[in-house]
């Protein structure tokens, strides 16, 4: 077996450099890499183009890069909940993508697969369809969309193994196994970092061959952005 | 009497039918759920990656792994699975969702809708809403009749930034069920105790209104 293991997050980062193109999985606060993120922000390493469904909140996950003002561009499908990513976009200082959520995911996909573009009917007849090439198939229009293009892939799985094999949890998998092996370096941080031959092959979620550096996390916090629980009345 | 927004999930919850996979959004369609007849099988799809999405969880039972695509803490039912985004809107643009509900700030009579973006406000984005719209074969929209300004927002055509073209069939808002065909929107039910003459005023697209328009029913 291939080890994919690195001691710490420290060694996992090595190589990212300010510029960058760096895709970080979650959906909110839910499945990101926070240790990642941690380090990033030590490095402080900047003008980062970041690409997530989401942007954090003020004080955590990827608001922490923008409080430090490293991100130059983000590209996401949604951007609320934090204050300060409002204030850099609305001042310019910040370079806003947003793209459909559903196209944000196969963008990714599409760059681990090695399918360069493909057409989707999303945002068609929309500003997110300007000066994009459009054709129609079975009557209806699409818009042609390209694979990302990033350096490194950071995400968060539940449990990994030294081959850098990966399970994620609930809804914390999201666009995290869509981003392994779409960047040129996939670094997964896992809950728990189990010996070869630990999992078993029918359960993994994403093979190794899409990982580069795999290590155990540490201190996760979890963070809940919208802790909802069921009422008597209208419960559900 | 206008609807209030309970009474608006529970009036869109009778076209859940038997069988369908439904996604809801943010807001009022959330509501929905709480409304679905119990001798019918629905499950309720979450574009963040969950299919069989049950209620809110008791008290001390939240899981930070396990949430909706407004990010509220969720369950899930026996028989729920999970997937990545990708696949999530492979379920969506493939047309395997069968229902989507959703809000919005405005609904054009020839279908279009427009409920992410206000120049010169701050935007969100637009989430999965593209998406969802783009493909779903049967989209319900959930709204207020008019805004917080008293201004119609079913329009001849919409003035905010488009989400989707040509794509809403059915409204229900606090007013009336209407569908949208035909370049104008077509009364179908009015709120209890709401007259023609209200919807019509509150309405500044073309509005067809049949010899009969019953009451909702409950």
């Amino acid at each position: 077996m291939i080890n994919k293991t690195v001691k710490n997050v420290a060694e996992a980062c090595a190589g990212v450099k300010s510029g960058m193109t760096l895709m970080l999985g979650g959906f909110g606060l839910c499945g990101i890499p926070e240790c990642a993120i941690s380090e990033l922000q030590r490095l402080g390493v900047d003008q980062l183009t970041c690409i997530s469904n989401n942007a954090g909140v003020d004080d955590f996950g990827l608001g922490l890069l923008l409080q430090t003002r490293q991100i130059k561009t983000m590209i996401a499908s949604y951007v609320g909940e934090n204050a300060e990513f409002e204030r850099q976009m609305l001042s310019g200082e910040l370079e806003v993508q947003l793209i459909p959520q559903g196209t944000l995911a196969q963008r990714c996909q599409a760059a681990q697969s090695g399918i360069p573009a493909f057409y989707t009917p999303a945002g068609y007849g929309t500003e997110v369809g300007e000066g994009k090439e459009s054709r129609e198939f079975n009557g209806k229009m699409h818009l042609l969309e390209h694979a990302f293009v990033a350096d490194f892939s950071f995400v968060k799985a539940w449990k990994g193994d030294s081959a850098g094999n990966l399970i994620f949890k609930g809804t914390a998998r999201n666009f995290n196994p869509n981003m392994c092996g779409a960047a040129k370096i996939t670094v997964a941080e896992v809950e728990e970092l189990v010996p070869v031959g630990t999992l078993d092959p029918n359960q993994i979620h994403i093979p190794g061959i899409f990982v580069q550096r795999i290590f155990q996390g540490t201190d996760y916090q979890k963070r809940i952005e919208q802790r909802t629980v069921r009422s008597k009345q209208h419960g559900a | 009497m206008a609807l209030d927004k309970f009474q608006i999930a529970e009036r869109i919850a009778q076209e859940v039918k038997d069988g369908y996979y439904v996604n809801l959004g943010i807001g009022i369609p959330t509501l929905v759920a709480n409304f679905v007849r119990e001798d019918i099988s629905v499950e309720f799809q979450s574009e963040n990656g969950i299919l069989g999405m049950g209620p809110f969880p008791w008290e001390g039972e939240e899981d930070a792994d396990l949430i909706n695509a407004g990010k509220q803490t969720i369950t899930a039912l026996p028989g729920a699975a999970y997937f990545d985004s990708a696949m999530s809107f492979s379920m969506i643009r493939g047309r395997h969702v069968d229902l989507t509900i959703l809000g919005a700030m405005e609904v054009a009579q020839n279908g279009d809708i427009a409920n992410w973006k206000i120049p010169g406000k701050m935007v969100k984005g637009m989430g999965g809403a593209m998406d969802l719209v783009a493909s779903a074969d049967r989209i319900i929209v959930a709204m207020t009749h008019t805004n917080k300004a008293g201004d119609s927002k079913l329009l001849s055509s919409c003035t905010l930034p488009l989400t989707g073209v040509g794509c809403v069939k059915k409204i229900v808002t606090d007013l009336a069920v209407l569908e949208v065909r035909d370049n104008a929107f077509h009364l179908v039910e009015r709120a209890p105790g709401v007259t023609i003459k209200e919807i019509q005023q509150a309405t500044q697209g073309v509005l067809v209104v049949p010899s009969e328009v019953p009451e909702m029913l409950k």
